[in-house]
């Protein structure tokens, strides 16, 4: 580990200020950042150490919906009764993800900053390679091991996966991340990695998550987020939905669906082919199935991944059929 | 003449938590848990160094050049080892003791044989200070291609190992006649021992003597090493570990990173801490070769088995010779007319594999005990009645009996206690919902491998005591067992003894492998405790200034640290008011369970190399432990996940010196099968030969999510024809029989046969 300075901002503003410095970068937990640098990826000149910003960890839950603070930490938001309650996707995304320790750790804005797993991109000594890392040194993946690469929103410069849970169910349910007075809607916050997959987040130098706010509805009452891996705890997903749904009156008809999914795509993946399809049709399995397909239309897979293909229109399709049973 | 009263029982003799036999909890758990018990590169030494290592990037070929100026410029460096730099060492005698070539041994490599060998190291005066220097060194190669795995083209057949061939009758012939014939492939991954701790260690020099602080599962045999690299007697080299942090066979060798940290220190004349990245841990040694097997099974109608053909591949490095005897459970599991086993090494581009838990055994066990899964559904009948049809009476191979072999008792306490006559037989039968059920059944076995030890054991003038031993504890109880061996020789509490264990100082002990540190430190602290009462009652009894003098006695009763006399007519003292009494401050004695006529050479040689280890087979008998498995597991229709709900497995360990320790092992043993059968595998990019799922997030072990509970049942009996005190191997047996039991569940469930381990998602789907 290289030499860096360690500053401790005093206000959001000093934190804004010092972080938008070359080399510079937020410390909020910790436990992306400091993986990172230990494999070589990250090279801070500085750290801006924000994890004892006062009034940035508040978890506020309302009719009109939830706002939390970019230093709440995932455990508390996970086990906050009314996300809970109001937003059980968003909880349990959160209780499935990482360690218990890595959740008692880690912020709500250093979640959405969370980079990809993708073992090339996390190995610089082995794999110069990697147009993440560094724009233009081409890919090391593709032709590599690619059992854990994104099968949607792919390019030819980058199939890194997204590897985090949360965002997947933010994008379902339009949550909006607040960079300061920027507001902008989650699933824009992504970027796809197209020619430029260094470009990984919609935020501009200077600029700070200080928080997201989540809009009430009710198929974000009626949520859940279903993850499928090999080891039931500790491990990202092979393949996740985040799904919402609100029957009309008659309680079988669709009236409105939120689909997302995580595991296999290059950022978290609304699945509106899948919503689009449903809406206004009356839950049945065999309806459910069939609309599950388009959840992965497009997809193109290298080979090791390809059981991604298959598996995500399952969880789909099971994530919906269980939220209908609980109707 | 003296009392001493072992009782033989079965694994429930102890009356008492601290006898042999009793469920005293573990002496050194305290320490750990609080954080006080200080591991190998824990110590504090005045002016410590740290070194890093540097990896190679490519897995074949040779270094052109090492640019080593910015690194030797970075703040804080102190030296850069390359292969010029680095002293020369001579090559040392590997572990059976056959002497080496007359050539030096350079821990740091100019010809590159894998990805992540060892081609350079940075010292600095920190450890981040050392990383960061590390990463300036610059390495050019001339790359050549590399063999990557067994799969590849280049690959070849390999070498025959013959002494690992095991033929009787005509396999070939009965097999062709037999009415019912199977015949599959079964392959096993490249699997990491992932011990908590990581591999490193403190080297600190004082002229022409060496100290290494360093995780040891054979502290005599890694001093014989290091010796031998420096030249130095072997008594000048001193190896302190007292704390494993889990070592699965990976910890039994001095290795090459421990050479490099013994130069620097020595060329720096400081001491110098060296500890592997968690990356580094994947290469940096051996985990489990990759294996290949084809099992074929020529029975009759009713499933008795008339011939077995078994062909076995693992691979091994370029230089490097690890054999894993992929036919040891194969020839002696099930009895036939006729079998024939070979194996061949293949050489790749890889470090050299070494042992995990249970080498051969476990994935022997998966190729014979898939395959006779296979055979009980092709012949239509329970795979349980399939073992007891086959089950051998006597050793098939050696022609010997066994020793003890409860496994029909293992069988039936199992299958008891699982439920197993509830089980539907036919695939797909079983269903909760989305989950197919599935039940599995699978046997297990180990040798019972046996050498020799020795012990001190000192009773001190306050009547409390002392055993020292170089042998060591790397969590499977070594300290606790060896206080319940003391104590109730010398009629003392547990409490009441120190056990000093993990210093090369003390009397010296074999290897920690192979399940036979127990059987052997038990025997040999049993003798030195029973030598040191010989003495404490021949004292009382002749010594003039002993109250028991004028009793003419000729033996005197021990218990609960008092001596009296056997009637209890004459005086009743304790222990430390008798050596007070005869004006002594202590009694010690050594003993050991060497052949009585053993030379000075015999004992080095037993201690420091594994020459000496007893086969399983000598004398009349055939030795080993057995288990039987039964698992359930639960299989998601639509994600293809496994999940492991429910174990039960019956164990013949022979007579448990603590059961509730022997449980733990077994259950470690099992989760450990669990992550062999499910999620563990070291996944190589083909392109580079290298692994590059080598961290714990990637590589994956079982969490305490994927661990049902677990049912152990001990059906052990006093086996003594194994060893002193009547007990078999524990550590390595329950891991073998595990990864098939699950296999053999999930086809059970879901009518998919996996063959190929693990047993991952997509297999499934």
């Amino acid at each position: 580990m290289r030499d860096f300075s360690y500053v401790r901002a005093n206000s959001l503003d000093a934190a804004r200020q010092a972080a938008a410095l070359p080399g510079a970068m937020l410390l909020a937990g910790g436990t992306t950042l400091i993986d990172l640098a230990k494999c070589g990826v990250a090279e801070p000149e500085t750290l801006v150490d924000i994890a004892h910003l006062k009034g940035l960890d508040r978890i506020e839950v309302n009719e009109r919906g939830a706002t939390i603070g970019a230093l709440a930490r995932m455990s508390h938001v996970a086990d906050h009764a009314d996300i809970k309650s109001r937003f059980p996707a968003v909880s349990e995304a959160l209780w499935q993800a990482a360690s218990a320790q890595i959740r008692n750790m880690a912020t709500i804005g250093g979640n959405l900053m969370q980079r990809t797993r993708c073992p090339y991109f996390r190995d610089p000594a082995n794999f110069p390679a990697c147009n993440k890392r560094q724009p233009g040194s081409g890919c090391s993946a593709i032709g590599g091991v690619t059992r854990g690469h994104a099968v949607l929103g792919i390019s030819d410069a980058c199939i890194a996966m997204y590897p985090g849970d949360l965002a997947v169910a933010l994008v379902a349910f339009d949550a909006i991340v607040h960079l300061g007075e920027r507001h902008i809607p989650v699933d824009d916050f992504f970027l796809l990695p197209g020619t430029t997959p260094d470009r990984e987040h919609a935020i501009e130098p200077g600029e700070m998550i200080t928080g997201i706010e989540i809009p009430g509805s009710a198929s974000a009452r009626r949520s859940t987020y279903l993850k499928i891996r090999d080891r039931q705890s500790y491990e990202f997903a092979a393949a996740s939905a985040a799904v919402g749904i609100e029957f009309e009156p008659d309680g079988r008809t669709i009236r409105d669906l939120r689909v997302a999914l995580g595991g296999v795509a290059t950022k978290p993946w609304r699945a509106r082919a899948v919503e689009n399809a449903l809406k206004g049709k009356v839950l049945e399995p065999d309806t459910v199935r069939a609309a599950s397909l388009l959840a992965v239309e497009g997809s193109v897979d290298h080979g090791a991944n390809h059981y991604k293909v298959e598996l995500a229109p399952r969880v789909v399709a099971r994530a919906i059929r269980k939220l209908g049973e609980t109707a | 003449m003296t009392v001493h009263n072992i009782r033989h029982g079965d694994a429930s003799d102890g009356a008492f938590a601290e006898a042999v036999g009793g469920r005293l909890s573990r002496i050194d758990g305290p320490a750990k848990i609080t954080g006080a018990a200080k591991y190998a590169v824990e110590q504090q030494l005045e002016g410590l160094a740290y070194a890093v290592l540097v990896e190679s990037t490519i897995a074949s070929g040779k270094v052109r050049a090492i640019d080593t100026t910015a690194a030797e410029v970075a703040p804080g460096v102190l030296q850069v080892l390359t292969p010029d730099t680095i002293i020369s060492l001579k090559t040392a005698a590997d572990w059976f003791g056959t002497p080496p070539p007359d050539k030096p041994y350079c821990p740091l490599a100019r010809d590159i044989t894998f990805s992540g060998q060892h081609v350079a190291a940075v010292v600095a005066e920190t450890f981040e200070r050392a990383v960061a220097a590390a990463a300036l060194v610059k390495v050019s190669y001339e790359e050549t291609p590399a063999i990557v795995d067994l799969s590849d083209g280049k690959a070849g057949d390999g070498i025959a190992i013959d002494a690992m061939t095991k033929e009787w009758g005509d396999a070939q012939g009965a097999f062709a006649s037999a009415p019912v014939r199977i015949c599959a492939a079964y392959n096993t991954p490249r699997e990491y021992q992932a011990p908590m701790e990581p591999h490193g260690l403190i080297a600190r020099w004082e002229g022409d003597r060496l100290t290494v602080w360093e995780p040891s599962q054979w502290l005599d045999g890694m001093a014989r090493t290091y010796a031998e690299w420096f030249g130095v007697p072997f008594e000048n080299v001193r190896l302190v570990s007292p704390y494993i942090g889990g070592g699965f066979g990976s910890k039994a060798l001095a290795l090459s990173h421990g050479a490099v940290a013994a130069c620097a220190a020595k060329m720096l004349g400081r001491p110098v801490r060296l500890v592997m990245t968690r990356p580094q841990t994947f290469t940096g040694y051996g985990g489990r070769a990759a294996t290949r097997q084809t099992v074929t099974i020529g029975a009759d109608v009713q499933g008795k088995i008339q011939s077995i053909v078994h062909r076995g591949v693992n691979e091994t490095s370029i230089d490097g010779m690890w054999v894993e005897p992929l036919g040891s459970v194969t020839s002696i599991m099930y009895t036939t007319p006729n079998f024939s086993s070979k194996q061949n090494v293949v050489r790749v581009n890889s470090v050299v594999p070494g042992a995990m838990r249970a080498p051969g055994e476990n994935p022997s066990a998966f190729g014979i005990e898939s395959a006779i899964d296979e055979l009980a559904y092709e012949v239509g009948i329970d795979p349980l009645e399939i073992r007891l049809r086959n089950y051998a009476e006597q050793d098939p191979h050696a022609k010997k009996a066994w020793s003890t072999r409860q496994l029909r008792e293992a069988f039936a306490a199992g299958a008891e206690r699982f439920g197993w006559s509830r089980r539907t037989p036919e695939p797909r039968s079983m269903r909760d919902g989305n989950q197919l059920i599935g039940w599995g059944v699978a046997a297990g076995t180990y040798p019972v491998r046996r050498a020799y030890g020795e012990a001190l054991v000192r009773i001190l003038a306050d009547g409390s005591v002392e055993v020292e031993s170089s042998s060591i504890d790397m969590g499977q109880g070594t300290y606790t067992i060896l206080a319940q061996t003391a104590a109730e020789t010398l009629g003392v509490r547990a409490d009441d003894v120190v056990v000093k264990l993990g210093d090369s100082r003390f009397p010296r002990a074999g290897v920690t492998g192979g399940s036979r540190l127990a059987g052997v430190m038990t025997g040999a602290v049993y003798k030195a405790a029973t030598s040191a009462l010989d003495q404490l009652v021949g004292l009382a009894i002749s010594d003039p200034r002993s109250p028991f003098h004028a009793l003419q006695a000729n033996t005197l009763v021990v218990a609960n640290g008092r001596i009296a006399s056997p009637r209890g007519d004459g005086p009743d003292v304790s222990v430390a008011e008798l050596l007070k009494s005869v004006g002594r401050d202590h009694i010690e004695a050594t003993g050991d369970t060497m052949p009585a006529n053993s030379t000075p050479e015999d004992r080095y040689k037993n201690y420091t190399t594994i020459a000496m280890s007893v086969p399983h087979t000598e004398g009349d008998y055939s030795r080993h432990s057995w288990c039987a498995h039964f698992i359930e597991v639960r299989v998601d229709e639509d994600f293809g996940t496994v999940r492991v709900s429910r174990v039960v497995s019956a164990l013949d360990s022979g007579r448990l010196y603590n059961p509730k320790l022997a449980e733990s092992q077994w259950k470690g043993g099992i989760i450990m099968g669990i992550g062999q059968a499910l999620l563990e595998e070291g996944i190589v990019d083909r392109r580079h030969g290298r692994i590059v799922n080598n961290n714990l997030a990637d590589y994956l072990v079982p969490t305490n999510a994927d661990i049902p509970d677990i049912e152990v049942i001990s059906v052990g009996i006093p086996d003594l024809h194994s060893s002193v005190l009547g007990g078999k191997g524990v550590g390595e047996l329950a891991i073998v029989g595990v990864a098939p039991a699950i296999a053999n569940a999930v086809f059970h469930a879901t009518g998919k046969r996996i063959r190929d381990l693990p047993i991952t998602l997509e297999k499934l789907i």
